[in-house]
């Protein structure tokens, strides 16, 4: 559709371009200067070229911590994905109450992950928790799920999945209400049982949905920080610290503004590989 | 399928279990927040409180700033799901019905926008909130995530299957652009205007890493702002810190009980982008 006056359609996205400028657009050019330059975020700062991407990249702590959340990452997103593919086809199997199941599955996702974080921090304390209460009934000793850097890390896979899956569920729903019936109906007819038709047909059916989900938890878990403040704190002793915490403690923490912005545009590149990652995959799985 | 139908009642099994994984922390803590400290870490631990109190809640209103924190927390969501509203639709709108110099374009551009981590951009955005004198105040956490490429493009989305033949009419009827968004357009949107404001209510009420770069002063801090400071602290005061975690929860979970068709349409939306 076209308007008699042309600046109609601008004036309609003027607000929306005009904030989005000056608190995304604006920023992401700040960010990207700053990245080259010594900083404290009060005086002035200094160019120093490559210096912060040098000092990032010979550091080991900054490795250490990359690799621990890779590592994260690595175990939460597959464990999503097949949680989230489970719950879907379990609900959608036509049973009664099947709404009700769906709406209990997708509650914590309401649950902010400072929320989320702090119950869990409760439940998972080693001498009052429940957790180690239950264990305690089959004689097994009190677990530091929240003290030992390997059972931290445990503790935030399964908190992260518990807050997430019924979001990714739902994407996986929406996709198996998508596949015709009549597919199954005629593999139905060749005698296929359950898994088979699982394998053949449902599973290449949600391939481009499986795919997007998989970037979509990929992008996210990264991201994970507001979980981790309030179920370890990072802990113990930076255990579960991973990248979005470390940048936000390298700059509002101990004030090293431009070395931040450098690692926040080293996010920022891994995030856009990935996104193309995934425009590449999509498009070839469309054809 | 009748025979399928009959073995399908041992699904309900793992549906059973899972619903009491999902469920249990959440009834745990409200359960735990129901009782005085003494009972609180008592072993073994008692599964319904045996001495009833409301006194966590009574603290949590009277020792920390609750109410204020809960001000701060409502406004802020307010506030913020009105100027999304607002900002988003009118793109959206345009990006939906308009076709312009320049709007493939603009289109590739606020797709290609879906995915920047606003993660990345805190140490800049602290600083331009400094500039501008935001830094500090309720309106440095409302304005800057304003702008949602996802709202555009929840937005626009639904309203291309406007027919343009609908918008022609009243223009020969002879009504403005603008009326025509305000009298046509908006009420014809309702519904995805619903998944918007459902959606918004959730990010503002449960954000908090924006909040975090924005704000210092504890006067002005969110319930999730404040929620992070206690239980960070050396010594966690459990008793009305539950009390509090429950109070932030409930509001969103009545909220989703209440509309829960509009999140799931929005949410499976999200699966179709593409």
């Amino acid at each position: 559709m076209k308007s008699e006056k042309p600046w109609i359609p601008y004036a309609f996205l003027l607000p929306n371009a005009l904030i989005f400028g000056i608190f995304v657009g604006l920023p992401a050019v700040y960010g990207i200067v700053y990245s080259f330059t010594e900083w404290n975020g009060i005086s002035s700062a200094t160019f120093i070229g490559l210096e912060n991407f040098k000092t990032i990249l010979t550091d080991s702590e900054f490795w250490t911590m990359l690799f621990r959340t890779l590592i994260y990452v690595i175990a939460v997103v597959p464990l999503t994905v097949v949680c989230a593919l489970g719950l879907a086809w379990l609900l959608t199997r036509g049973l009664k109450g099947s709404n009700v199941f769906r709406a209990i599955f997708f509650l914590p996702v309401m649950i902010s992950f400072i929320v989320a974080g702090l119950i869990w921090n409760w439940i998972l304390q080693t001498d009052t928790g429940l957790i180690n209460y239950i264990l305690s009934l089959v004689d097994i000793e009190p677990v530091g799920w929240l003290s030992n850097p390997v059972f931290a890390n445990i503790s935030v896979i399964l908190v992260t999945v518990w807050n997430r899956v019924g979001f990714f569920m739902l994407i996986f729903i929406a996709g198996l209400l998508n596949i015709s019936p009549t597919l199954y109906e005629a593999a139905e007819i060749d005698g296929a049982g359950t898994w088979k038709k699982f394998r053949n047909i449902t599973i290449p059916m949600l391939r481009p949905i499986t795919l997007l989900v998989i970037i979509l938890c990929f992008i996210e878990f990264f991201k994970t920080f507001a979980l981790v403040v309030s179920l370890t704190g990072g802990g113990p002793i930076n255990a579960t610290r991973y990248y979005v915490q470390y940048t936000y403690d390298t700059a509002f923490g101990m004030g090293e503004f431009g070395l931040g912005s450098a690692l926040s545009l080293i996010l920022f590149v891994i995030m856009g590989i990935v996104t193309l990652i995934q425009w590449k995959v999509s498009n070839g799985g469309r054809v | 399928m009748k025979h399928t139908k009959q073995q399908n009642w041992i699904l309900y099994i793992p549906l059973i279990l899972i619903a009491i994984f999902m469920l249990f922390p959440v009834l745990w803590v409200v359960s735990s927040s129901l009782k005085p400290s003494g009972e609180l870490f008592s072993w073994p631990p008692s599964i319904i409180p045996q001495n009833f109190t409301l006194n966590n809640y009574i603290s949590a209103f009277q020792e920390s700033n609750f109410t204020r924190y809960l001000f701060n927390t409502v406004f802020v969501t307010v506030a913020a799901t009105v100027l999304t509203l607002v900002i988003n639709t009118m793109a959206g709108y345009a990006l939906a019905k308009y076709r312009f110099r320049g709007s493939a374009v603009i289109l590739v551009f606020f797709l290609s926008t879906l995915m920047i981590p606003l993660e990345a951009l805190m140490i800049p955005m602290f600083i331009v909130l400094k500039n501008l004198g935001l830094y500090n105040t309720l309106w440095g956490i409302i304005i800057p995530p304003a702008a949602t490429p996802t709202g555009v493009f929840l937005v626009r989305q639904y309203l291309m299957s406007v027919p343009d033949e609908m918008i022609e009419a009243a223009k020969i009827d002879g009504a403005s652009d603008w009326k025509i968004f305000i009298r046509l357009i908006l009420p014809l949107a309702k519904p995805i205007l619903a998944t918007l404001t459902i959606f918004s209510i959730m990010w503002r009420w449960q954000d908090y890493i924006w909040p975090l770069i924005a704000i210092s002063d504890s006067n002005l801090y969110t319930l999730e702002l404040a929620l992070a400071n206690f239980v960070g602290q050396y010594s966690v005061d459990w008793g009305p810190l539950l009390a509090m975690a429950v109070l932030t929860m409930v509001p969103l979970i009545i909220i989703f009980l209440i509309f829960q068709r509009f999140f799931i349409r929005g949410i499976m939306m999200t699966g179709m982008k593409d």
